[in-house]
């Protein structure tokens, strides 16, 4: 079954995944710090989604697709348009690299996320493991 | 979308009388105690002098230099106000130097603020050349800067795209005087950054032949460099190996056993050249378990082999480790004189340490927590790796 980007279900596979990941549970074990994933439109996605990701001690807190950007707090916000989270999610661009060239605008304790880049890279892992459905343009 | 930076570089014999061109007021020297007794300040100052520019110097920069060390070194530029900062020594000094910098900038950030998610908007105060006085770190070429956190011993990967140094010198005659201890380890410092730069998932074509040459340039000189320090030749072409892995690697990435020999060289405190390029076999062994392409190709490139595939990546294992014995740098983390129990208490300290260094992001094939020990127990044993 393929989840449809973004969505509410999508977001909870990810978190379904990060929960059964031995790995990302090990290199996060000791982090604390919510995310939401802000998806801007483009060309081929006319509105804005929010995505919460709870992230917590190697585990997954809780995730859901969010009305507004303010209906609930989160430590970290990356941004970025819809097609760039495609190819994120597709494996076709690495989100550190986007992230260094500005494709994807990350906010908040960037000192704190820099000592965990493993774990970062596990979430990465486990987006791409999302079976995923793309709108049509 | 990727992008590549570097300084002017400008090298090769005389290469230091590029300062006697340059602008300014006010130059702080950001260096280390060993090159200064080792006189390498004096044809420096004596150019920057004929310029009129008026030096200070900063050197109190250790081996893998401390976030205190920094902070000491951006009160002195605070104080000096330069319109350069120059760092002159090895990796530590010039990622110092880099540091102090931009520190000296932006006074509203810390060191470990230094990402390369934001803007610095660099160059208003001051401009940063760079001068190594070993053949290896590449520091002089790239954005990067490795500190160490007084906190927990660990190293700060940092770094910037606007840390870029303005110009970089790269004089042999900066090198001639290193002893053959230092050539060895530096030089396979440099060999890793080559060949984990031509490795690691974000190698480009635009590095991709930086990396190469440098691999093979090392492979053929270092041995050269090491029994006969006087031999101009050799050293030339280490001094400008060590800047082309710089630049490669630096617009690529390095890898696992930067990883690796990062978190060795905060626990046990070995030179960090000599724990990279150790652990370098046992990576790349690793990782040809599973992609051994692009390791038999270098092997190729390097003219180590006329094979390329797995055989070919035995072939550049092999000779990295025939590389490092010949010049009489231990193969296992035994023969470096690391004690059993010693390991064995450092064991899950070090596995941590790599699991968090951000040169692990970008290795070809991704490791475990039990990977990583594996890896650390083989590197000490000297023992191959085949999981």
């Amino acid at each position: 079954m393929a989840f449809r980007f973004p969505s509410d279900e999508w977001i909870q596979e990810l978190s379904r995944q990060l929960n059964e990941s031995n790995s990302y549970e090990q290199s996060a074990k000791d982090w604390e710090g919510d995310f939401i994933f802000v998806i801007a439109p483009d060309g081929s996605f006319a509105e804005t989604a929010y995505l919460f990701l709870g992230l917590k001690h190697g585990k997954s807190t809780g995730a859901g697709l969010l009305s507004s950007i303010d209906e609930k707090p989160a430590e970290y916000r990356i941004s970025a348009p819809y097609s760039t989270w495609r190819k994120v999610i597709d494996g076709d661009l690495d989100p550190i690299q986007g992230m260094m060239m500005r494709k994807l605008k990350l906010e908040g304790n960037l000192m704190k996320i820099m000592r965990y880049p493993k774990a970062a890279k596990e979430i990465v892992t486990c987006c791409a493991s999302v079976p995923t459905e793309w709108p049509k343009g | 979308m990727w992008t590549f930076s570097s300084p002017r570089i400008v090298f090769g014999e005389d290469a230091l009388d590029t300062l006697s061109e340059i602008s300014g007021k006010k130059a702080l020297i950001v260096t280390d105690a060993g090159v200064v007794s080792l006189g390498l300040l004096e044809p420096i100052i004596q150019r920057l002098a004929r310029r009129r520019i008026r030096c200070e110097i900063f050197d109190d920069v250790t081996p893998d230099p401390a976030v205190p060390t920094i902070e000491q070194g951006v009160a002195k530029a605070l104080n000096v106000e330069p319109d350069w900062v120059v760092g002159v020594g090895g990796g530590s000094a010039m990622d110092a130097a880099k540091a102090i910098w931009v520190l000296y900038e932006r006074t509203d950030l810390a060191a470990a603020d230094i990402n390369p998610f934001i803007d610095l908007g660099l160059r208003r105060k001051a401009r940063l050349i760079t001068i190594p006085t070993t053949s290896g770190t590449g520091s002089e070429a790239t954005w990067m800067i490795v500190l160490t956190d007084p906190a927990d011993g660990r190293k700060l990967g940092l770094g910037n795209r606007e840390c870029v140094a303005d110009l970089a010198i790269v004089d042999p005659a900066m090198a001639m005087g290193m002893p053959p201890q230092l050539t060895a380890d530096t030089g396979l410092d440099a060999l890793a950054h080559a060949i984990e730069g031509y490795t690691c998932t974000w190698r480009s074509d635009l590095t991709d032949g930086l990396c190469a040459h440098a691999a093979a340039e090392v492979f053929e000189h270092l041995p050269r460099a090491i029994a006969d320090g006087s031999n101009v030749d050799a050293r030339t072409r280490m001094h400008n190996a060590a800047t082309t892995a710089g630049l490669g690697f630096g617009n690529a990435f390095a890898s696992l056993a930067h990883a690796m020999g990062h978190a060795i060289g905060a626990v046990h405190h070995l030179p960090h050249g000599r724990a990279v390029g150790l652990c370098l076999p046992f990576t790349l062994e690793f990782v040809a378990q599973t992609a051994p392409e692009r390791l038999g190709r270098l092997a190729r490139l390097a003219g180590l082999t006329t094979h390329e595939g797995g055989s070919g990546a035995q072939v550049l294992v092999n000779a990295i480790r025939h590389l490092a014995g010949g010049i009489g740098n231990p193969l296992s983390l035994s023969d470096a004189g690391i004690e059993q129990d010693a390991f064995e208490a450092s064991l899950e300290t070090m596995v941590g340490m790599a699991e968090n260094d951000t040169q692990i992001i970008t290795a070809a094939r991704s490791v475990s927590s039990g990977e990583l020990r594996l890896l650390f127990e083989s590197a000490y044993d000297g023992r191959s790796v085949s999981f």
